[in-house]
């Protein structure tokens, strides 16, 4: 039942698409990055006028399927070019890429903000406090105490995400993006082989997957020299 | 826990996980097909009007919606009509979800590799739609058909519209044969962008994503029809035959010959009085009857 020959056969249109997939996986995920530090850190000041709106936009893009936010990013501001035009900003959602990283990227960072914002809240008050007892200012805290103690604390939850989003990226070919997963199913459409196709597909995202993790859980273990994983 | 508790409980899991992908495949399920005589189950994709579309009220309408009915009470058999998503219709129909498929498919030989087909019940040539003030668009419809199978005639029309097109962004439907035709003819002039439905490529047409569409000229005509496609028109000749094959039939799987024979003696009454003409004219305001 095992077709060596086909598998050989269809790997490297498949592999055709990795490029698109792992750009946009790369663009979103640093985007979302920068966007979930920003948002994580905003959130601990007390300040409603600044934590109400992050709040409300983090439980829409948390509490709704990222297929949903793509066709809205994509097909529901479609509908609203001269809108767009007008503030100058159709050349950026006239193109399926740009929307695709935009969906992605607010997406992760809507999530990545919450495990930010816990791995902050998680560093203890008293390294806090010891700091400020020895005059460092708020800033200087925050770059050498609170930063580095919650980034690593939220490297295993962080990967998760960075997960969530390579198998995110996914959904870019209802879109018309050329993905892995689009040209699988362009190939299944040409082949009628749902099973090998799919399996090769999977097999292409399972490295792609076990690599990140590899190298987020050797980064882990680089920065906790002292809490070797069992 | 222990480690022998692990152990069989990880095989549990294991098992349940292998069920699961089973029975997502269709795996394990018995054929539907035993017994066509009385009842069989149509899919369409719902989704390419006018062929198959659901209507306001949730329901699916359509020329094929219709004629499906009426070769049903020809053929004496209940008949239930389902929708499903285009790309997994084939593998669908093989592995026994339904029996039938009426979906504006064409009849192909790569198809027929995989799948049988009846007799063609509908023909309706692909065509280009393009802005009226675009340099193709002020060409028009030409109303000429070129069959494909008539290599230099074709190859001439095509050659023509080249430079129209150059550089231009056509939408196609994906794993269609209108998506192999402007590969195959235009993959050189124009950047293709491959969409899941139809309905999604007029929405980028609309919206200015995109400057031209390829497909059938009877869904082209449809989406036309609608008031944010005033200033876009069918443009240039139709094409047929060639990779578009023999016409859109009904398709099932090889070993259903009775269900074919059954299909085929419907289809030829339907075309002998008068009904697929009726029901093309009432749903694609052209006649889309095969030639005998």
């Amino acid at each position: 039942m095992i077709d060596l020959a086909f598998f050989l056969d269809i790997f490297p249109t498949l592999l055709s698409g990795l490029p698109m997939t792992m750009q946009l996986a790369a663009s979103s995920i640093s985007i979302g990055f920068v966007m979930a530090l920003v948002l994580a850190l905003l959130q601990q000041g007390n300040h409603r006028i600044v934590v109400w709106p992050i709040r409300a936009f983090v439980a829409v893009f948390r509490g709704t399927p990222l297929l949903v936010q793509i066709f809205l990013i994509y097909y529901g501001l479609g509908q609203f070019r001269p809108s767009l035009q007008a503030a100058g900003l159709w050349w950026l959602f006239r193109e399926p890429y740009w929307c695709a990283i935009i969906a992605l990227g607010l997406n992760t960072a809507a999530y990545g903000s919450e495990i930010l914002r816990g791995a902050i809240q998680g560093v203890p008050r008293g390294l806090v406090e010891a700091a400020s007892a020895f005059g460092m200012s708020r800033l200087l805290t925050l770059r050498l105490i609170i930063l580095p103690l919650a980034l690593r604390q939220a490297i295993p939850s962080y990967s998760n995400e960075i997960i969530l989003m390579i198998k995110g990226t996914s959904l870019a070919s209802i879109i018309t993006l050329m993905e892995v997963t689009g040209i699988a199913q362009g190939l299944i459409s040409q082949t009628y082989r749902a099973v090998e196709v799919f399996v090769a597909a999977g097999a292409i995202y399972l490295t792609i997957n076990f690599t990140i993790i590899s190298a987020l859980n050797a980064l882990e273990t680089w920065l906790t020299p002292y809490r070797a994983r069992a | 826990m222990s480690a022998y508790e692990r152990g069989t409980h990880m095989k549990i899991h294991r098992l349940a996980a292998v069920a699961a992908i089973f029975g997502m495949l269709g795996f394990g399920q018995t054929t539907f097909a035993q017994d066509a005589s009385k009842a069989i189950t149509i899919a369409t994709e719902g989704a390419y009007a006018p062929w198959n579309f659901t209507n306001a009220d949730g329901k699916l309408d359509g020329l094929e919606i219709d004629l499906a009915n009426d070769l049903c009470a020809r053929m004496k058999v209940e008949c239930t009509i389902i929708a499903q998503d285009w790309e997994g219709l084939i593998p669908s129909l093989k592995v026994g979800k339904f029996d039938v498929i009426m979906a504006g498919m064409f009849i192909t030989p790569k198809r027929l590799e995989t799948i049988d087909f009846t007799q063609p019940y509908a023909v309706d040539p692909g065509s280009f739609a393009v802005a009226k003030d675009s340099e193709l668009g002020k060409l028009g419809l030409s109303g000429e058909k070129f069959n494909l199978d008539d290599e230099a005639a074709s190859m001439a029309a095509i050659e023509k519209l080249k430079p129209l097109l150059k550089g231009k962004i056509v939408g196609v439907q994906a794993a269609t044969t209108m998506l192999e035709f402007v590969k195959k003819y235009f993959g050189d002039t124009v950047e293709i962008r491959e969409y899941k439905t139809t309905e999604q490529h007029d929405l980028d047409l609309a919206a200015g994503r995109i400057d031209a569409l390829f497909a059938q000229q009877t869904a082209l005509a449809t989406t036309l029809a609608k008031p944010e496609f005033a200033d876009y028109t069918i443009a240039g000749p139709g094409f047929v035959g060639g990779l578009f094959g023999l016409g859109t039939g009904a398709g099932l799987r090889k070993e259903d010959t009775k269900l074919k024979e059954m299909l085929n003696k419907a289809i030829d009454e339907a075309i002998a009085d008068g009904t697929i003409k009726r029901i093309s004219e009432k749903w694609v305001k052209t006649d889309v009857t095969p030639v005998k």
